[in-house]
């Protein structure tokens, strides 16, 4: 990742495999992969909940490919989406991979999530502030806007 | 061990060439494996060696080839 730039990542993600997913794995896949959350607004009373996992699942990658992760071990639970009482979501990340985020200088993460049939997508832009441009008060910020826990 | 491991690969993996024709050593990433087949990879290598990957493994390198995979199972075994 450059410097002071924004960066994107997507993935697509068949929903049948994440269905194949949850028959054959069950918990030990929805708890390893999402967080209580995720599980809380995937699972609660959806007609397809594998749609809403496979949006996820697209999310959390495209994430990493906007932070251009590359083999720093991830937990998956470590990128979540979580939604805002609007309806729209946002991503809030955790442990090693708020970390990286921190040390790339990355300030925003804005997530798009779509499903359609077979398949779910997500896009993620990672947005990079500029240290040289910014005043020392945006500096000395520890929370940047909109991705991260609060 | 390899076997298990190839047979894990072809039934979870969603590789796009045929298991038994990659080396040891091949980047089963370039062979097709996605992100998501690499969790059912790593769920179905638990169930069948009986062990859990710590999260310091969960990165790319360890799911990446047949041979670094072995590497992995041997580790979290202790050879047994």
């Amino acid at each position: 990742m450059g410097r002071g730039g924004l960066v994107v990542g997507t993935d697509l993600v068949e929903v049948a495999q994440v269905a194949h997913s949850l028959q054959t794995f069950r918990e030990r896949y929805l708890t390893r992969v999402f967080t209580a959350d995720e599980l809380a607004y995937c699972l609660d009373g959806r007609r397809d909940p594998a749609r809403h996992l496979a949006a996820r699942f697209a999310a959390k990658e495209a994430t990493l490919k906007a932070l251009r992760q590359n083999d720093e071990a991830v937990d998956w639970r470590s990128v979540e989406v979580r939604r805002r009482p609007d309806g729209s979501c946002e991503i809030v990340l955790h442990g090693g991979v708020r970390a990286l985020a921190e040390r790339l200088s990355v300030d925003v993460l804005s997530v798009s999530m779509s499903h359609d049939g077979a398949y779910a997508t997500a896009v993620v832009i990672a947005e990079q502030r500029e240290k040289w441009r910014l005043p020392a008060s945006r500096l000395a910020r520890k929370t940047p806007r909109g991705a991260y826990e609060r | 061990m390899n076997e298990e491991i190839r047979a894990i690969l072809k039934e979870h993996g969603r590789l796009s060439t045929d298991v038994a024709a990659l080396a040891d050593d091949s980047d089963l990433y370039q062979a097709g494996m996605t992100s998501h087949a690499s969790v059912n990879v790593m769920l179905a290598l638990e169930g069948k060696f009986d062990v859990e990957f710590p999260d310091r493994m969960l990165k790319r390198g360890v799911f990446e080839s047949v041979a670094s995979i072995r590497a992995a199972i041997e580790e979290l075994t202790g050879g047994r």
